[in-house]
């Protein structure tokens, strides 16, 4: 990794490696997520997010952010798809297409996914306008522990005490007696 | 990142990559194949008063090359009503998440596959992977027993990563960094109250971590006690059963590598991984040395998984759950506690 990034930094600016790199994953990302709202097939919808998920995950890799990006698998494909697939599994896992999954509701899912890339991208340049990120090498652990475990200290302990009701409020719902 | 050997340092960076790519397939190929033969033919045999490969080249080691020839030239047979491209990508996706894990693994000072920061956190994320190959062998097969071993399995690994996430965390702690190489030369660097003459291992103050590690790791490879997924007297195979041939032997191959796989993490972890007390640390010598060292602890640790295998009795699903969510779990947060408190202390 980080021999790449002096390689980048050593010659010019720019990053044409990742530059390339990152176009051709964002285009498999974007087409995998189109398959996933398209396909009639719940567990095919579900395994086209693990592309998705994964592409993030690579994306954060070529942002030199490591540890975000492990947790990006350890997370997102490691639990919540599997998840995923395994609650639809147990439940409705019809092998080949489901016409009403893809069908319900796709007006409002339209107009929501609109607004909300709108409502991102605006943010995003308003904030990120000539910002230039420089990346000389890969963003180390101890660097985010740090700053988890002393500024965002408060912040983390509110958002592992409301993951800790959610659970619990998970269990209190779940139990029949 | 440490700097590379003076070899590695003229090599080009694509250059340097292909020869990691290929050592990563040797060690994965090498290790499953060892532990094939060594394990499963001969070991076994002799526990169970068995023949073993006796004929096939001197002590039956050509067995090997056979049963790879077998199962090549089967037919790749694919059931009718299957998900065509969902099963036969199954067995890759498991295989790929064995080849992530072995390159976080140090076989010497200089001779390692990715000196990362966040090694340990990797292996636990990519090995979380495998889990989706075998719902897709699962649900891909579009068969009764492929599926609900394909459930058992996923319910199996979800409930035991937890307690082997747990375990590795008071080595952690107890290192004060997440990268295999500086776990190595922390317990190198160490002494066991205040004697240094073998650094000190991880296993003598984290005995309960490993013993959790091992038993996690266990269930992790699906092995005996903890095979529900695969019971071949309820599932035939679980979420194996429609393949055949080449797809079957790259199931074969990802079982017995994750096994070696894990006991070099294992060995790394709590049994010092490739230091020899009485050489410096980074002594070159160490580049030679080192990857036998870690291949003996390799072999010795699969022993006990193998032997566990099969001498034990299977669990039933429910005694499973509940051994990994309340005994093990517990245990695991009880030693992050206790790890936590006599790191400040001491």
């Amino acid at each position: 990794m980080s021999a790449l990034f002096a390689a980048a930094s050593a010659d010019a600016d720019i990053y044409v490696a990742q530059n390339v790199f990152f176009g051709l994953i964002a285009i498999t990302m974007i087409w995998a997520a189109l398959r996933v709202v398209t396909t009639s097939n719940v567990v095919h919808a579900a395994l086209w997010l693990v592309v998705v998920l994964g592409g993030v995950a690579v994306q954060f890799l070529f942002l030199g952010a490591e540890f975000v990006a492990v947790t990006q698998v350890l997370v997102y494909i490691g639990a919540v798809i599997v998840l995923f697939l395994f609650g639809v599994m147990l439940t409705r896992a019809s092998m080949g297409a489901d016409e009403s999954v893809a069908r319900e509701k796709r007006t409002m899912a339209t107009v929501t996914a609109v607004l909300l890339f709108a409502v991102m991208a605006v943010a995003l340049i308003d904030s990120f306008e000539d910002v230039r990120l420089v990346i000389d090498e890969p963003q180390s652990t101890t660097l985010v522990s740090d700053s988890i475990f002393s500024q965002y200290i408060v912040p983390f302990e509110a958002v592992s005490v409301l993951l800790l009701a959610a659970l619990v409020g998970a269990i209190v719902v779940a139990r029949r007696d | 990142m440490i700097d590379a050997t003076i070899l590695l340092g003229e090599l080009a960076y694509w250059q340097q990559t292909s020869l990691r790519v290929v050592g990563g397939l040797a060690a994965v190929l090498l290790i499953a194949g060892t532990l094939v033969y060594l394990h499963l033919f001969k070991l076994v045999s002799f526990m169970q008063s068995r023949l073993g490969p006796m004929e096939a080249g001197p002590f039956g080691s050509l067995q090997l090359l056979a049963e790879v020839g077998k199962f090549l030239q089967k037919e790749d047979l694919v059931p009718r009503k299957a998900d065509r491209f969902v099963f036969l990508a199954a067995p890759f996706v498991v295989l790929v998440s064995t080849f992530l894990l072995v390159v976080v693994v140090p076989w010497g000072p200089d001779a390692w596959f990715v000196d990362s920061d966040i090694g340990i956190y990797l292996a636990m994320a990519v090995s979380s992977v495998s889990v989706i190959g075998i719902l897709m062998a699962g649900w891909g097969s579009a068969s009764k027993y492929s599926l609900l071993g394909g459930l058992r399995a996923t319910g199996q690994l979800i409930a035991y990563e937890l307690p082997l996430i747990l375990a590795v965390i008071g080595v952690v702690i107890q290192a004060g960094t997440m990268n295999m190489q500086l776990i190595v030369t922390a317990q190198a660097d160490g002494a066991i109250f205040g004697w240094d003459g073998i650094g000190n291992p991880y296993i003598l103050t984290q005995g309960v971590g490993f013993l959790l590690f091992m038993i996690a790791m266990q269930a992790e490879l699906t092995q005996t006690p903890f095979d529900m997924p695969i019971a071949e007297s309820e599932l035939v195979t679980g979420y194996m059963t429609e393949y055949s041939g080449m797809r079957f032997l790259l199931f074969f191959i990802g079982e017995f590598a994750t096994a070696g796989v894990f006991s070099a993490i294992a060995a790394v972890l709590f049994l010092g991984g490739w230091y020899v007390p009485g050489i410096d640390s980074d002594d070159n010598i160490l580049n030679v040395i080192g990857p036998l060292v870690m291949l003996t602890k390799v072999v010795g640790l699969t022993f006990l998984v193998f032997w566990f295998r099969f001498t034990f009795p299977r669990f039933r699903e429910d005694q499973l759950q509940k051994l990994a969510w309340k005994v093990l779990i517990p245990v695991a947060l009880a030693n992050i506690v206790a790890t936590g408190i006599l790191k400040v202390a001491f």
